[in-house]
């Protein structure tokens, strides 16, 4: 921090610093502040914020019943993670080592998505999971089933959600951490007797870890707070944070139980942060 | 003793560029063996060929007298220093080392043991623990070339093995290569640019340009008998010009150039008439200041055009009559006095053994 005010700065960093900061003072920051203030304050009769102190709200993240939402958020973000470092990596590989050509029209076709609002792609999940959709049709009219499968409102069309909506964020950082392996050092283990499969496992795959860590982060903080796809995909039957945030607030209209909540995902968020890059950072450089 | 490694009429092209022109080249066992040619030349790819990193378009490679072609790189016996050493920066320098013998499925007993003993012999015991990036440029390369050859390959190929060091580090690597090449008693190709390394390290070496091999030779031949002008031109400085050869005598041609007088050369056999270019050798030129003497058959006039100290000896770079500049270089001890000054006029000369004539 104290480089950033010497001398030896250029003015116009020093401003971009001095803006940048009160940017994220205002809109980060201070609404953060409100949130919490929020959270230690009571519901009043009529579903405002009666502003009298109480740990009531946090009190009540020990309902079981939070545990099983918290749980099960969890193992859907946990989930979304593992298929997403599963798909992304050979698909990652495959871009950082393609010619530059390719490199580029691949790289568009990873990010074409993103020029689709995340909302509408949802529902194009929508209209291909439900029972007179374009899969059901697909597999009927194959003979592969005879009645349609009920594909939307699962858990199954939930994760699938999270893992296409998310895949990108992975793919990306992955991309980035094999581009900067030599592919000196996979011919070197080739030539010292490697197969494929010993290469990835002993090369490509450990030096990749910091795409790793990056898209596992990018993917699992907002899989674990997603509201969208569980809401759309799951049909809301199934609580998860994210969904049940969103109710609180809207639906029962009990902003400061919705804001303590918001602040436990956050804490959640932080603490697995924070045990990742101790145990990936602390190990990964000499 | 059969030749260890046999490349025959090997061609391999990188789309419309012929990197590797019909190379065809033996190699015996236990020799010291460089590549040698200008960046480009296609002696990289003519190592990474050998070591199945690339595949040739045609032509055979045979090590130990059977042919590798469809070998794929771990399949063959033979390993390599990868020019920018290629370590793998997430593992010790223990882990570096006993990396090919854990993909072959050693025991562990066996791979410390192995991987103890090369340290010794590249010098690394007390660095097995720590990270490449800890290490200097000379120890990184000692750790390349002990994770290569703790595989007893039948033969070790390195790429440019001393090219990322500096220059008083490269003098020691080039004795302790050629040492380490001794004590383990394995074949040694080695892929570089620099002559000097080539001349000191090498039991023979074979000159690379534009894809083809032109001449394979101990250093003594390829210093002294070069078969064309190019390859007196990448071997060591070279003056040289170009003339018409006008008759020949045992050996020895005499040559017209239009601005210098008759001058007289080695001449290879079978060179009797036509163009030549006579190259000699910096080393080989007198400085008369005052009269030629009698001894040289060969006298040119020039003007020193520039001094250039060099410690234990001095190079004097002169202009000719056909304004070419010309290189001498003079012991220390030879140094004539008074000392020579720019714009002075004298003779250079050299014997008639001394210049050798090439047909292109």
């Amino acid at each position: 921090m104290i480089h950033l005010f010497s001398h030896s700065l250029p003015l116009s960093v020093k401003y971009l610093f001095w803006g940048a900061s009160f940017f994220l003072l205002l809109f980060f920051f201070l609404p953060l502040l409100v949130v919490l203030g929020v959270s230690l304050a009571s519901r009043g009769l009529y579903g405002g914020v009666e502003w009298i102190a109480t740990l009531d709200n946090y009190r009540r993240l020990a309902d079981p019943l939070m545990g099983i939402i918290f749980f099960r958020s969890l193992i859907f973000a946990s989930l979304a993670t593992i298929v997403c470092a599963v798909i992304g990596f050979p698909l990652a590989y495959m871009v950082a080592r393609a010619s530059p050509r390719w490199q580029l029209l691949l790289l568009t076709l990873v990010m074409i998505p993103f020029w689709t609002n995340f909302l509408v792609r949802t529902y194009a999940w929508i209209l291909l999971l439900r029972a007179d959709g374009l899969v059901n049709a697909f597999l009927i009219w194959f003979g592969i089933q005879s009645e349609p499968l009920s594909l939307l409102f699962t858990d199954f069309a939930v994760a699938l959600g999270l893992i296409y909506g998310y895949l990108p964020f992975m793919v990306l950082p992955l991309i980035v951490a094999i581009e900067r392996i030599s592919p000196h050092l996979e011919e070197a283990a080739y030539d010292l007797y490697a197969s494929v499969g010993a290469m990835f496992r002993h090369v490509v795959l450990p030096l990749s870890k910091p795409g790793f860590v990056a898209g596992g982060v990018l993917v699992f903080i907002p899989s674990l707070g997603a509201f969208i796809t569980p809401y759309l995909l799951g049909g809301g039957q199934k609580m998860m944070i994210g969904t049940l945030i969103q109710q609180e607030f809207l639906v029962s209209r009990d902003w400061p139980f919705g804001s303590a909540l918001s602040f436990a995902l956050m804490g959640t968020a932080l603490i697995l942060w924070f045990l990742v890059s101790r145990t990936s950072f602390g190990k990964s450089l000499p | 003793m059969s030749s260890i490694l046999v490349l025959k009429d090997v061609v391999k092209t990188h789309g419309q560029v012929v990197a590797v022109n019909h190379v065809s080249l033996t190699i015996e066992r236990g020799e010291f063996f460089s590549i040698l040619g200008p960046s480009g030349s296609g002696k990289s790819t003519l190592l990474r060929v050998i070591a199945g990193l690339d595949i040739p378009d045609s032509g055979t490679i045979t090590i130990q007298e059977r042919i590798v072609n469809a070998d794929p790189p771990h399949a063959r016996p033979v390993n390599m220093v990868f020019q920018q050493y290629a370590l793998f920066p997430h593992m010790t320098v223990f882990d570096n080392i006993a990396f090919g013998l854990k993909m072959q499925r050693q025991t562990q007993p066996c791979i410390r043991a192995a991987v103890e003993e090369m340290a010794t012999l590249v010098r690394l015991e007390g660095k097995l623990q720590r990270f490449p990036e800890q290490l200097s440029g000379g120890e990184q390369q000692r750790v390349a070339l002990g994770r290569a050859l703790v595989n007893r390959p039948v033969v070790l190929l390195l790429d440019e093995p001393l090219a990322a060091l500096d220059q008083q580090l490269r003098q020691d690597m080039q004795a302790e290569l050629k040492h380490i090449q001794e004590e383990v008693n394995t074949t040694f190709v080695c892929v570089t640019h620099q002559q000097d390394e080539a001349l000191l390290v090498s039991d023979r070496i074979g000159v690379m340009a534009a894809g083809k091999l032109l001449q394979v030779g101990t250093p003594q031949e390829i210093y002294e008998q070069p078969v064309s002008s190019t390859v007196a031109k990448f071997i060591g400085l070279s003056n040289s010009f170009s003339g018409m050869i006008t008759r020949t005598k045992s050996g020895i041609c005499w040559i017209e150039q239009e601005h210098f007088p008759l001058m007289m050369a080695r001449c290879p056999k079978g060179l009797v008439a036509g163009p030549v270019f006579v190259v000699v050798r910096p080393e080989h030129i007198h400085i008369s200041v005052d009269q030629p003497c009698n001894d040289y058959e060969n006298t040119l006039s020039a003007v020193v055009h520039d001094v250039a100290y060099h410690g234990h000896e001095v190079f004097y770079y002169f202009c000719l009559a056909n304004d070419s500049i010309w290189t001498a270089r003079v012991p220390r001890a030879e140094v004539p006095t008074p000392s020579l000054v720019v714009g002075q006029s004298l003779f250079l000369q050299w014997a008639a053994h001394e210049g050798f004539a090439l047909s292109d």
